[in-house]
């Protein structure tokens, strides 16, 4: 059996960082990602990227040595991804922020309000059913983190938790304080408009779940396996006939419902901006599922069925 | 066309901050690409990807630019050379009123209208870039006259008690060499014919212009700051039917404080497009 050797060299300033000699031909960028390691223990495998040409697409864990169109030395030529964090991590950050924060107004912890409100409660039923929906949401959003959501990275750059933290807790703070506030108004159109809102939230709540457990299912355990998400028996997945995403088209209806609810505007900015960024996303997975399968379903639009 | 890939490098690709004198505002922090949305787009999808090189944005925005039509061609040239003429028209009143009157007391009211329109039209330059005739990002382009206009009709067109202020002649008279010396750059890029002296005014006036500039605007905010405060001006109090509040007093303040973490990114910015450009320096940018 040949043994490969494997050269790799900075992207950028072309010197050669490591050589490695007798590499099997099956092994894997993986593999080769865990030995540079060795030479260079500062760049831990999550934070190198692999690539054939300096300028080139990233290589894959996956692939293997043997059937990249190199010759028996390969050059590699790598980038340093920077400080990275796993995805699992950021996501249970910047969900428990949320849950916290919004208890912490709607206790009336001292030196939010006025002293004379502190750790008083709300006359309005309303502040204390948003509060309810608010924190399902996210403890719903911490468990499909811990047991749900099989991700295809496993990592991103660090500096993302703290963009991402910023917006999500920075929003939670700011829609809190009003629907908290001493000085809330309730819904112009009283219980109904509430009982309305509750509707929507719950019917997007239970939507979303399903389109989550649904999407799960299309992965096994330990796998990178993409597939085209189709309608299962539960009604809430039929959505997938329409749109791509249906996990985004029911997350911005929890939130129209929660805006519905509290009446704040607030809320409606939050959900116009994860809207506007939710849309982003749809579009791009659209756009993969279309470059990735040739028979991929023509009626699916990216987020709203037949508009968007 | 060289002239557009001049304009290019001039303008240092996707990400420079396009005026050689004082912008208004600096920029946000992001200096990816401008494909590379400055959102989380990328932490979810793809959060390996720190957006395309810089290098290779350039490439695109040349190649982008070499496509330019006539029409484009035609109409970015009459609307520097317009933007140029009104900045001039601008700066001679400016003068006109100082040496017959002798006193800035009452040059803003004398010369608020030119400036309205003339600042205002520059939001084409959002369109520009939105339909790619431009090679910059709409966020940075965006920020800018965003800025620009807050400037105008946020602080000195709606605060009257502050448009007597030294502070409003000292960003006028920045903006204004600024502005004339930009789009004549911009105006003779296009069509092929840049003078040296251009090229080295709008990356050499900057380093004078650009903190005298943002003196006079933070001058100013302060300034008007007392009146905010006494009038209430744009904002709403608790309760109403919305749940929201504004107070425009501490949006001010928080806009000043704005300026110090964004002021320095912009102006080194512009110092290293300085140096490549006028001194051909080779700049190695840090990886994002």
């Amino acid at each position: 059996m040949k043994h490969y050797e494997v050269e790799i060299l900075d992207a950028k300033s072309r010197e050669k960082l490591c050589f490695l000699d007798k590499v099997e031909p099956q092994a894997t960028i993986a593999e080769i990602k865990n030995l540079f390691t060795k030479s260079h223990p500062q760049w831990y495998p999550a934070r190198q990227s692999l690539r054939l040409d300096p300028k080139g697409k990233s290589l894959k864990d996956e692939d293997v040595l043997q059937k990249l169109p190199v010759g028996t030395t390969a050059t590699l030529y790598f980038r340093d991804l920077g400080a990275q964090i796993s995805w699992v991590t950021v996501f249970l950050t910047e969900y428990a922020g949320p849950l916290f924060i919004y208890l912490l107004f709607y206790f009336r912890v001292p030196f939010i309000y006025g002293h004379k409100y502190d750790f008083t409660s709300s006359r309005h039923t309303v502040v204390h059913l948003a509060c309810i929906c608010h924190s399902f949401h996210y403890i719903k959003r911490l468990l499909e983190t811990l047991f749900v959501h099989r991700f295809s990275h496993g990592t991103m750059p660090l500096r993302n938790i703290f963009k991402n933290c910023t917006y999500y807790w920075g929003f939670a703070a700011w829609m809190a304080y009003y629907i908290n506030h001493p000085l809330y108004t309730p819904p112009t159109y009283g219980a109904q408009q509430v009982k309305l809102a509750l509707a929507i939230f719950v019917i997007c709540q239970l939507g979303n779940f399903s389109i989550h457990m649904a999407l799960r299912d299309l992965r096994p355990a330990g796998s990178k396996t993409r597939k085209i998400p189709y309608p299962t028996k539960n009604p809430f997945t039929w959505l997938f006939l329409l749109v791509s995403c249906p996990n985004y088209t029911y997350e911005v209806g929890s939130w129209i419902g929660f805006a519905i609810m509290t009446q704040c505007l607030p809320v409606a900015l939050f959900s116009l901006v994860g809207f506007t960024q939710m849309t982003i996303w749809a579009k791009g997975k659209h756009r993969s599922y279309l470059k990735e399968f040739r028979d991929y379903p023509p009626l699916r639009m990216p987020i709203i069925p037949f508009l968007l | 066309m060289g002239r557009l890939t001049e304009a290019a490098a001039a303008g240092g690709g996707a990400s420079a901050a396009r005026s050689a004198g004082p912008p208004p505002t600096p920029l946000p922090l992001s200096s990816t690409s401008p494909g590379c949305a400055a959102t989380m787009a990328s932490s979810e999808e793809d959060g390996a990807n720190g957006g395309a090189s810089e290098a290779g944005d350039e490439r695109e925005a040349a190649g982008k630019r070499r496509r330019l039509g006539l029409l484009a061609t035609t109409w970015l040239t009459f609307y520097n050379i317009a933007m140029t003429a009104g900045w001039l028209v601008l700066a001679v009143a400016m003068v006109r009123f100082y040496m017959e009157k002798g006193t800035h007391i009452g040059l803003y009211k004398s010369i608020q209208k030119t400036l309205k329109f003339f600042q205002t039209f520059a939001l084409l330059e959002i369109v520009h870039c939105l339909i790619g005739i431009i090679p910059t990002s709409v966020l940075v382009v965006g920020v800018q006259v965003s800025s620009r206009i807050f400037m105008v009709w946020l602080v000195t067109h709606s605060i009257k008690p502050i448009q007597n202020e030294e502070s409003v002649v000292l960003f006028l008279v920045a903006w204004t060499v600024t502005e004339i010396t930009r789009y004549s750059f911009y105006t003779f890029s296009l069509l092929d014919h840049l003078p040296y002296f251009i090229k080295w005014a709008r990356y050499n006036f900057f380093i004078i212009l650009y903190p005298v500039g943002v003196a006079g605007e933070l001058l100013t905010i302060y300034a008007a700051l007392p009146y905010v405060k006494k009038t209430g001006m744009f904002s709403i109090r608790l309760p109403n039917k919305y749940n929201v509040s504004f107070d425009y007093y501490y949006f001010l303040l928080i806009t000043m404080a704005s300026y110090i973490p964004l002021f320095p990114q912009l102006y080194f910015h512009m110092l290293r497009q300085r140096r490549k450009v006028l001194h051909g320096e080779v700049i190695v940018e840090k990886d994002d």
